[in-house]
């Protein structure tokens, strides 16, 4: 009897959602709207398919967000399986590119993208599916934090948010119907310090070349990520205003490099790292004492209750983002159950159990739902810790009366004056760089 | 009966090429065809999403031969290879020497040859993490050096500099010296060394004399594993010297990692040359086939 009940339920299942796409195809806003805000009141998973458990999506990418704990409940909430591949940020764009077939969901950062989209391996995503894309952070939709914010130098996410239509691989310059990804996490990158080892405050990115720390310095050996620092550095110290960090000229690339190597050759660095570990080790061992730093390394340094903090500076900060694309052979149940799990992305689990890493999730106030009131205080706001602030899986990351490095979110994502780029002088550039680590 | 016993004839010839075929096979498909392949998209060019553009260029190539960098790279690439060249060829020899002469068990003999492999069991990045708390500025070779009195500073040089690279380049490649070279040694007849010293030779003698020209196949051997593992590595280069110095297979990786896979390719192709045209030397002092 039971499984006759199955069956039926099964067959009305497929039956409705063959109706919703249909109707979609056709483009009737109407019918999809309906059949998408009935899952929201009752929940997920919105497709009532039995065999959407048989589904299995494959993703990939950064270590960043490529976190089991998603797989998990992904299995738990929607039915089907999330299969994660975790990469580095360079091959990520590799395999982005050249194994479209590869991958169902491409898990990628939004300057990657910008070189990804444009070869046609993803296929842009239907703003209207997304029940709560009017809720993301305006950051990827205008650029603007609030309206009155100027828009950071380099890949703004929302300069590569947008395509012109459904078979575009052409940017669009204003938010159109069509979206390359749906916003995921991003954050506000700075330098790291050892506040016992500098022995005064540090407020500049110029900090990071200053004498006194010759030889107690590192920055990271990622060209595109690692000229950014440098420009930052060269315009902290008052040597050039770049037109757009992101996207120098020649003579610019010159410069920058130029500067660096004299650095270098001063004994300025100790050394340049490419992995997490790496940095994470430099600084707690104190072979350095400032750095470029990722926020989850700060963190890792201070869990060996070694003091490091993540310096707000007064130039601001460079950003990344990344987001979530559909690889463009997907369709049929497997698009059902993407479309369904990019919902379910921005539906608040995930955002909180990003944002309590340090992280910051797309659409804020789902994710709050998810986070105590103090976690909410702390990460979000800026406020000092009421109790121990602990990390998703139970570690204990800060001690009550701590306080966030540079505060709020509107304070940190209010700095923002540069976003990791690919520039269009990439070739040159990393023709420069690798002179810079050969000098 | 002729006409039966022509065609057996005939494929009694062909055997041995059946017989090679399979490996010429699995050469043909991983080896050759790999290598044709890059050098063809070595010619071409690209754009920045990593699509190679059928156009064919040599940019590629006059961006690599006439780059200062370059020339400098391979400077400071095969300074670490001289270097450890050396090192290796000294340590290792004395190595197996020990194994072959003054080991008289085998048992014992296999056991410190796997002593020998224990470098190999831990993966590069936590190699490179393992000696920060040894060479490190607040490490134990500094703190006994302050300790001792012999510096009243750390010495910086000890990690993430070319010292360091030399240090973990022979720590970890001394083995390839070390298997070939004692191959070679434990197949010398030790009658020969008996009648050199009935001959009333002295100990130099001997190993001068007669050591060293029969180990010279494991020398020429090891030589090359030394040649093509330092020469071609990323890894160890950029770890151990915090990535302030360069490599040939630095060059490349920087090169893939944004996509510019002809510029990688021609780059690989010239490695390639220099590589064979050092083998092709080394081959000519020392005869290994003769040997073997």
């Amino acid at each position: 009897m039971k499984s006759g009940d199955k069956g039926k339920n099964n067959s009305k299942a497929l039956r409705m959602k063959g109706v919703s796409r249909r109707s979609l195809l056709k483009g009737g806003a109407a019918v999809a709207g309906v059949a998408i805000g009935s899952g929201a009141i009752t929940g997920f998973p919105t497709i009532w398919a039995q065999n959407i458990k048989n589904v299995t999506l494959r993703q990939f990418g950064t270590g960043t967000s490529g976190l089991n704990g998603i797989s998990v409940k992904v299995k738990e909430d929607l039915g089907f399986t999330l299969q994660q591949n975790v990469l580095d940020t360079d091959a990520v764009m590799q395999r982005a590119i050249t194994q479209p077939d590869s991958y169902d969901i491409a898990d990628i950062e939004y300057f990657s993208t910008k070189k990804a989209f444009p070869t046609g391996v993803m296929q842009p995503i239907e703003v209207k599916k997304i029940k709560l894309f009017d809720k993301i952070v305006p950051i990827f939709i205008t650029g603007k934090l609030t309206p009155t914010s100027t828009i950071a130098q380099g890949t703004a996410p929302h300069t590569v948010e947008f395509v012109e239509g459904k078979d575009s691989v052409k940017f669009a310059k204003a938010p159109t119907e069509w979206a390359t990804l749906v916003p995921t996490i991003y954050n506000a990158d700075t330098l790291g310090i050892r506040p016992d080892l500098t022995g005064r405050p540090i407020t500049s990115w110029k900090d990071l070349v200053d004498p006194a720390f010759k030889g107690k310095a590192a920055t990271l050996n990622i060209p595109g990520i690692g000229i950014m620092d440098a420009a930052m550095v060269v315009e902290a110290l008052g040597l050039h205003t770049y037109a757009d960090k992101g996207n120098m000229t020649k003579a610019e690339i010159d410069l920058t490099m130029a500067k660096m190597i004299e650095f270098k050759k001063a004994g300025q660095f100790r050394a340049f790292w490419k992995s997490f570990d790496e940095s994470v080790n430099l600084m707690a061992s104190g072979e350095v004492v400032i750095q470029s730093m990722w926020s989850p390394a700060v963190a890792a340094v201070r869990s060996k209750g070694i003091p490091c903090v993540y310096q707000p500076l007064k130039e601001g900060y460079r950003s990344w983002g990344s987001g979530l694309g559909i690889a463009k052979h997907l369709k049929g149940l497997e698009l059902d159950a993407a479309y369904e799990y990019l919902n379910w992305y921005l539906s608040g689990w995930v955002g909180g159990y990003l944002n309590r890493q340090g992280y910051y999730s797309a659409v804020l106030e789902t994710a709050q739902k998810f986070m105590s009131a103090d976690e909410w205080g702390f990460w979000m706001e800026g406020k000092v810790a009421a109790g121990d602030i602990k990390s998703p899986d139970g570690v204990v990351m800060e001690k009550a009366g701590a306080k966030r490095d540079g505060g709020s979110f509107a304070e940190r994502m209010g700095h923002v004056v540069c976003w990791n780029s690919v520039m269009d002088e990439d070739r040159y550039m990393v023709q420069k760089w690798n002179e810079f680590v050969a000098a | 009966m002729t006409t039966q016993v022509v065609p057996t004839f005939g494929l009694r010839k062909l055997v041995p090429y059946f017989q090679a075929a399979p490996l010429t096979f699995i050469l043909a498909l991983f080896l050759v065809f790999p290598i044709v392949t890059i050098v063809i998209i070595s010619f071409f060019d690209y754009n920045s999403s990593g699509q190679i553009l059928p156009r064919i260029i040599i940019d590629n190539y006059t961006d690599v031969l006439f780059s200062n960098t370059t020339w400098r790279t391979y400077l400071s690439t095969f300074r670490f290879v001289v270097i450890v060249w050396v090192v290796t060829l000294f340590v290792g020899f004395w190595v197996s020497y020990f194994l072959v002469f003054h080991i008289r068990t085998n048992t014992v003999r296999i056991a410190c040859f796997l002593i020998t492999t224990i470098p190999f069991w831990t993966s590069n990045i936590i190699r490179m993490i393992s000696w920060v708390p040894l060479l490190g500025r607040n490490g134990l070779v500094n703190a006994l050096l302050l300790h001792l009195g012999i510096t009243d500073k750390p010495l910086e040089f000890l990690l993430f500099s070319p010292f360091s690279v030399v240090v973990a380049f022979v720590h970890l490649n001394t083995f390839l010296m070390i298997v070939p070279i004692s191959n070679s040694m434990a197949r010398i007849d030790t009658r020969l060394i008996e009648a050199a010293k009935d001959a009333n030779a002295k100990g130099w003698q001997i190993l001068w004399n007669v050591i060293i020209p029969l180990s010279k196949t494991g020398i020429a051997i090891g030589s090359i594993f030394i040649l093509t593992v330092v020469i071609g590595d990323f890894a160890t280069v950029r770890l151990m010297s915090g990535g302030q110095s360069a490599s040939v297979g630095l060059m490349m990786a920087n090169q893939i990692s944004l996509l510019q896979y002809p510029a990688a390719a021609a780059n690989a192709v010239v490695l390639l040359a220099v590589v064979l045209l050092v083998v092709t030397a080394i081959l000519r002092i020392v005869d290994i086939r003769k040997e073997l």
